[in-house]
């Protein structure tokens, strides 16, 4: 590692007067001042978006809580293959897995929780999922606790999220309920 | 007792209608206006839900808010802290700066008969009292009261750091009394120019004399006669009062200062006192350069120009015109001072001693020695200061419009241009140039490395 001398900066004496430089810089932070209360919203240098009065909108793959899809029935599409929770860097998926009483589906998850304080929102659970049963498309924030244990948010209320307006629909919808072979 | 009550009076008007909720809106206003200045939105959440409806006056609530969080807070005071002073101390700071206001004049000379129903009322309060002075104590020496009383300041500062116990808040105390005891001097020296110029240390009567004509409709105001004086006067007081860039006494954000082991009351007091600074300051500044109540084309002796039309009025109009117009200037000055604040980095502790001992005081004994001359030699009075004057104002607005910019250019010029100069420091100094050159969006090909021919291998990291 070489030695580096800095250089200061060589002020003229006008520069170093100061009064003169005082009065630009407060000529620019005036025009800031009134270009923001007096500018048009458009052209502004203001760009703070006021969060829970104003909402940003944000990019169609934004990755916002999980939701599990439900089949036709209402029943999860998961079917328990801990391929999801396997995956997960961070261990937040905790499934257990039961015999389905569909004779076509082998397993259902009796208890399918995600917790919210461990989880990264990676994403790679929903790269893993072979049933398309675990999404992140809610597009909603996910809501602020106050106990660890509200943290853990289970089946039921995953299922209930909707996916955001725009989400692509269910891969296979049909054959999922009629137990065909699905692609990839 | 007829004193007694009008003097009540005139401190219900001027200190608690005006400088006191002045004061606290300028709590409020620091924060807005720098956040606009920067770009930001600042305060504007206090919500009160009134009748099903939600209030929030873009932000004004924050005062409120701020004013009740202070006195619900815990006032603690450390183990070790001298109780008496520590308690003292602030009370102090908010005293001497609420006792100057006692002398700012803030309006013209009020005729009794001219108030609505106290003539018919009390013809006798009449007879007895035909004047009233818009000014709470009429004092010859006016000026060197508010310099006495201003300077008692620093001891609120020393004593609430000495008192706390703490090195930190010692250490802060410690600046703030170098500071306040350097800037006074400089602060004494730069309006002794204008006491030569008017002839008097007695506010009301620096304000009348600032109403007389200089050229035309152009007043004998003392920004005009007196710029430089003005200029520095407005420097050194704002280093008085420990803010803008000089509030090194404090540094809120890093630099820890006096009163950091105040909670509670007791820091709202040191942050009122300082608000109420910022106004008393203004209202000096007002009263000593900017022809205090009076305006020229607005405030005549008998009635108010308003461009269109002029209204004929007793004093008592006059009166409410003139209050009008001091608050006015006032309130712009108060704005300029938080401008400045927010545009300004801190100096250096050694710099801040250079600008006073070596910059403002030998230039405030220049112009004392300019004015004393020049009010000698002039047959007129006041004439040839105002061509000075006007001069300097006239020179310094050229000199800052066409005052030469910093380019990039001019910075790679200076770091690489002439590198034989710089010896040893070569290539270092080109160094410096390329990460300079790096962040600039404008990049012309005149910055790339090879153009000062120095070595790529120069660029160590």
């Amino acid at each position: 590692m070489a030695i580096r001398v800095r250089e200061r900066v060589q002020y003229s004496a006008y520069e170093r007067s100061y009064l003169p430089e005082v009065f630009r810089g407060l000529g620019i932070t005036l025009r800031h001042l009134f270009q923001n209360l007096f500018g048009h919203k458009d052209t502004r240098p203001l760009q703070t978006v006021r969060y829970p009065e104003e909402k940003r909108v944000y990019p169609p793959r934004y990755r916002g809580q999980h939701r599990l899809l439900p089949r036709e029935d209402g029943s999860p599409r998961c079917v328990a293959c801990y391929m999801c929770s396997t995956v997960c860097p961070a261990y937040c998926i905790h499934i257990v897995a039961a015999e389905s009483p569909d004779s076509e589906i082998e397993k259902y998850p009796a208890a399918f929780e995600i917790d919210m304080l461990r989880c990264i929102y990676c994403g790679l659970c929903v790269e893993a999922c072979p049933e398309d049963a675990i999404r992140m498309d809610s597009g909603v924030h996910t809501p602020p606790f106050y106990t660890r244990d509200d943290a853990v948010i289970g089946r039921v209320d995953l299922l209930e999220l909707l996916g955001r307006p725009g989400a692509p629909p269910a891969y296979g919808a049909q054959n999922a309920r009629e137990g065909k072979p699905r692609g990839v | 007792m007829f004193l007694l009550v009008t003097t009540l009076l005139k401190f219900a008007v001027f200190v608690l209608l005006f400088v006191m909720p002045l004061a606290s809106l300028l709590t409020w206003m620091e924060r807005r206006q720098s956040a606009y200045s920067q770009d930001r939105y600042g305060p504007y959440k206090a919500t009160l839900k009134l009748f099903g409806k939600d209030i929030q006056l873009a932000g004004l609530l924050h005062i409120a808010a701020d004013g009740l969080k202070m006195f619900f807070k815990e006032p603690f005071i450390p183990s070790i802290a001298d109780k008496a002073v520590f308690k003292l101390a602030p009370a102090i700071g908010f005293v001497t700066a609420m006792l100057t206001l006692a002398l700012v004049p803030f309006g013209p000379d009020l005729k009794t008969a001219d108030i609505p129903l106290l003539a018919s009322w009390f013809p006798d309060l009449v007879a007895a009292h035909p004047v009233i002075p818009l000014q709470m104590a009429r004092v010859d020496a006016g000026l060197l009261f508010i310099f006495a009383i201003g300077s008692l300041s620093v001891y609120s500062a020393a004593l609430a750091g000495w008192a706390s116990n703490n090195r930190y808040a010692l250490m802060g105390g410690l600046r703030a009394a170098a500071q306040g005891i350097s800037y006074e001097i400089a602060l004494g020296l730069t309006v002794v120019g204008v006491l030569i110029a008017f002839g008097s240390t007695e506010l009301a009567a620096l304000v009348r004399a600032q109403a007389q004509p200089l050229f035309g409709p152009l007043p004998a105001w003392g920004v005009f006669i007196q710029p430089l004086a003005a200029v520095l006067f407005f420097v050194a007081a704002i280093a008085e009062t420990k803010r803008g860039p000089f509030d090194l006494p404090e540094g809120e954000s890093e630099i820890i200062g006096y009163f950091m082991e105040y909670s509670s009351m007791g820091f709202g007091l040191f942050m009122l006192s300082e608000f109420v600074e910022i106004v008393v300051l203004a209202c000096v500044f007002t009263t000593l350069f900017l022809g205090g109540w009076e305006f020229p084309w607005l405030v005549g002796d008998t009635s108010i120009y308003l461009g269109f039309t002029s209204i004929e009025v007793s004093t008592f109009g006059r009166a409410i015109a003139g209050m009008i117009v001091f608050g006015a200037k006032v309130f712009f000055l108060c704005a300029l001072q938080l401008q400045i604040r927010w545009t300004l980095p801190r100096f250096r502790y050694d710099q801040l001693m250079h600008l006073g001992w070596k910059t403002i005081l030998p230039l405030s004994l220049v112009n004392i020695f300019v004015t004393a001359v020049l009010m000698w030699l002039d047959p007129e009075r006041l004439v040839w200061l105002g061509y000075l004057g006007i001069a300097e104002v006239v020179a310094f607005a050229f000199v800052v419009i066409a005052g030469p910019r910093r380019t990039e250019a001019m910075t790679e010029e200076a770091h690489g241009g002439h590198g034989a100069t710089h010896g040893t420091a070569h290539a270092g100094a080109h160094d410096a140039a390329h990460a300079h050159a790096a962040t600039t969006v404008t990049d012309t090909p005149a910055h790339q490395p090879a153009a000062h021919g120095a070595p790529l291998a120069a660029r160590s990291t």
